[in-house]
């Protein structure tokens, strides 16, 4: 029998205070996500479990407990505290997937500071705007990512702090630059926790929107609540299991389910912080006996590109569930998990904005290949009639994917942005921006997004921001950016560009844009197909129609193209 | 080939290496070591496709045959023949 047991009998009978329950947490108490992630554990008798088998590049290896992450959470905490970081101050993580991300994140916490992890991929423009948004106060990064803090500094007056965990002492500390070393500061045994309340600001992450200007998802203590007991209903994890989530914590997944989750249970985790390639994570999941495994489909896919010999060559008997989040996993995937795995990657659905899982497939529940399956208990979700904003009556009907509002880890606000924030609710729902439609026997289907967002490899992509930072190229008079299919990544980025007097199109210049928005921005945003043109399609008002060039890439129907501007 | 190493290694410093104390060579894992990244993976293909006035088939484009300077050059041995 799976945690989650019946799906109907805990529909039934759900109440959040299960999850309130379990974690001796009683309204108006004090909730700490960093404290009940490490001390709580240690208190419940767990101390010398394993929290973390990290691997690096290079066959590196660091393991903690959970009294060591304890104490490691204290002593970043103490030292973040000590510079003068008080509690609300914005601390951003900027890193790849080593312990100190992990550990930062946890000791920021615990001293009250809201946590705002960032894409350590990200480009100089896509962090100024993030960290400008957010006016941090600390940034926490490496020596392989300074450089990109560096050369935006000048405009940052409000970061006081740029703390550099691995610096090496080769070359000086520049202004404002502090070096710490996990290893060599001394040990913190007893941290002051901040007594941060249900509602105190915990997390901040960014997504994109329909706009240029990405949103901060506020999020609070007690959406420990929600991520607590969704990763041990859905993730299944049970006390002697070995945790593997390979998201990165720049993005939500990789904070609710790379951290907060399984931490909050108690859970062993291991993190690669490598490159992708099928043997070294076959490999990985070989080597330290992975039980549980939650992933996402552009992996999944790449996986099954990679072919069924090199699963053949690793024994991956230790697994016994999947589970996948980002994008809407393809039946194919599905049924190719469960011939080479031997059991299907089970689907979920959620979103930065959620903060938890809202609608998923579960142990033991049957699974629908393609399905995103049904809304967790306590969760009320159904699909709206994009006219009325009300639920269609009918199954099958497509609508928009909607949320009753008040569940634990819902966010919050959008960072200094409410206006945007309260167009996300109608009628009494909060609007996901995505659409779906729910079959007879009540499991979710993804249709799509319902604004030009790209969801590309399960990540965002804002194309009002990618046309923003093309129009810095100087060879780029005008430009349009639209989703463009792709088997792996399920939609990649395409860009078309009118180009100014003097430039002439070449597969060098398309480089050249290529690699420009990928330092600007992200290696996601960047475009994978750059196709020049004379002219773009505009309305009579001179706004780009790019529902038609979507339709070109998706091969469409066009649509009303009654207010074009030139219709030839 | 020594030339066309060359070029490879220079362009990835070059465009993607962040860490300016970082030293790589002809064998450093460029995709499973976390310099070139999936998506940026693209940008080193097209690099090769116009330099050497060729084009890989996205099935061959693997991040195995793009894992290292010298994968990447015996992959384009391939089609320049």
């Amino acid at each position: 029998m799976s945690n989650m047991g019946y799906y109907e009998d805990r529909v039934r009978n759900f109440d959040w205070s299960i999850a309130e329950n379990e974690l001796e947490y009683k309204d108006g108490d004090v909730i700490n996500i960093g404290w009940y992630c490490t001390d709580r554990i240690c208190e419940i008798g767990k101390a010398d479990k394993m929290a973390l088998i990290w691997e690096g590049h290079g066959d590196m290896q660091k393991t903690y407990t959970f009294d060591e992450l304890r104490i490691a959470t204290n002593t970043i905490g103490a030292f973040l505290r000590e510079i003068g970081i008080e509690n609300g101050d914005r601390v951003c993580l900027f890193m790849d997937k080593i312990p100190e991300l992990y550990i930062g994140f946890l000791g920021a916490l615990k001293i009250g500071a809201i946590a705002q992890p960032l894409f350590s991929a990200f480009g100089d423009e896509s962090l100024h705007v993030r960290l400008d948004n957010a006016e941090t106060k600390a940034i926490i990064t490496q020596k392989g990512h300074v450089s990109k803090v560096r050369k935006i500094l000048d405009q940052m007056p409000y970061v006081k702090h740029i703390i550099i965990v691995d610096y090496d002492g080769r070359k000086p500390l520049r202004e404002r630059e502090i070096a710490f070393s996990m290893d060599k500061a001394e040990r913190v045994e007893n941290l002051e926790i901040f007594p941060s309340k249900a509602e105190t600001p915990s997390v901040l992450h960014y997504t994109s929107g329909t706009t240029g200007q990405p949103k901060g998802v506020k999020h609070v203590h007690y959406s420990i609540i929600s991520q607590y007991l969704t990763t041990k209903w859905v993730l299944d994890l049970l006390d002697d299991d070995i945790y593997w989530c390979t998201a990165d914590p720049g993005w939500v997944t990789g904070t609710s389910y790379g951290i907060i989750g399984p931490w909050s249970l108690g859970a062993t985790q291991c993190v690669l912080d490598t490159g992708f390639s099928a043997e070294s994570w076959y490999k990985f999941i070989e080597k330290h006996r992975v039980t549980v495994w939650y992933s996402a489909p552009t992996a999944i896919r790449s996986l099954m590109r990679a072919g069924d010999e090199v699963v053949k060559q690793h024994d991956l008997s230790s697994l016994r569930h999947l589970a996948s989040v980002g994008e809407p996993l393809n039946a194919e995937a599905v049924i190719w998990s469960e011939k080479v795995f031997g059991k299907p990657f089970q689907d979920n659905y959620w979103q930065t904005e959620t903060g938890s899982i809202m609608i998923s497939n579960y142990p033991g529940m049957k699974v629908k290949p393609g399905s995103m399956g049904k809304p967790f208990p306590g969760i009320t979700a159904t699909v709206l009639n994009p006219k009325t904003y009300e639920p269609w009556e009918e199954s099958g009907k497509i609508g928009l994917i909607a949320f009753k509002p008040g569940w634990p880890a819902m966010l919050r606000t959008y960072w200094r942005n409410e206006q945007t924030f309260k167009t996300k609710f109608k009628n009494g729902w909060y609007i996901s921006g995505d659409r779906a439609r729910i079959d007879k026997d009540g499991y979710f289907w993804f249709v799509g997004r319902d604004d030009d967002v790209i969801n590309t490899g399960g990540h965002l992509v804002s194309p009002f921001e990618v046309e923003s930072a093309l129009l810095e190229h100087e060879a780029v008079a005008e430009s349009a950016v639209v989703a463009k299919p792709d088997e792996i990544n399920m939609e990649v980025v395409k860009a078309f560009v009118h180009l100014n007097p003097g430039y002439e199109a070449s597969p060098e210049l398309e480089l050249k844009i290529m690699n420009f928005i990928r330092k600007k921005l992200s290696p996601l945003a960047m475009p994978q197909e750059i196709e020049y043109v004379d002219s773009l399609p505009k309305t009579r008002s001179g706004k780009i129609m790019r529902r038609l060039l979507h339709a070109k890439e998706w091969g469409e129907e066009i649509g009303d193209t009654s207010t074009l501007e030139d219709d030839e | 080939m020594e030339d066309m190493k060359d070029i490879l290694l220079e362009y990835v410093i070059e465009e993607y290496l962040e860490d300016e104390d970082e030293e790589i060579t002809y064998d450093t894992p460029l995709i499973s070591g976390g310099i070139v990244d999936s998506f940026s993976m693209v940008s080193l293909k097209r690099f090769v496709e116009n330099k050497y006035k060729i084009s890989i088939p996205d099935d061959k484009a693997t991040p195995e045959a793009f894992d290292t300077v010298e994968s990447i050059v015996e992959l384009v041995k391939k089609y320049i023949n």
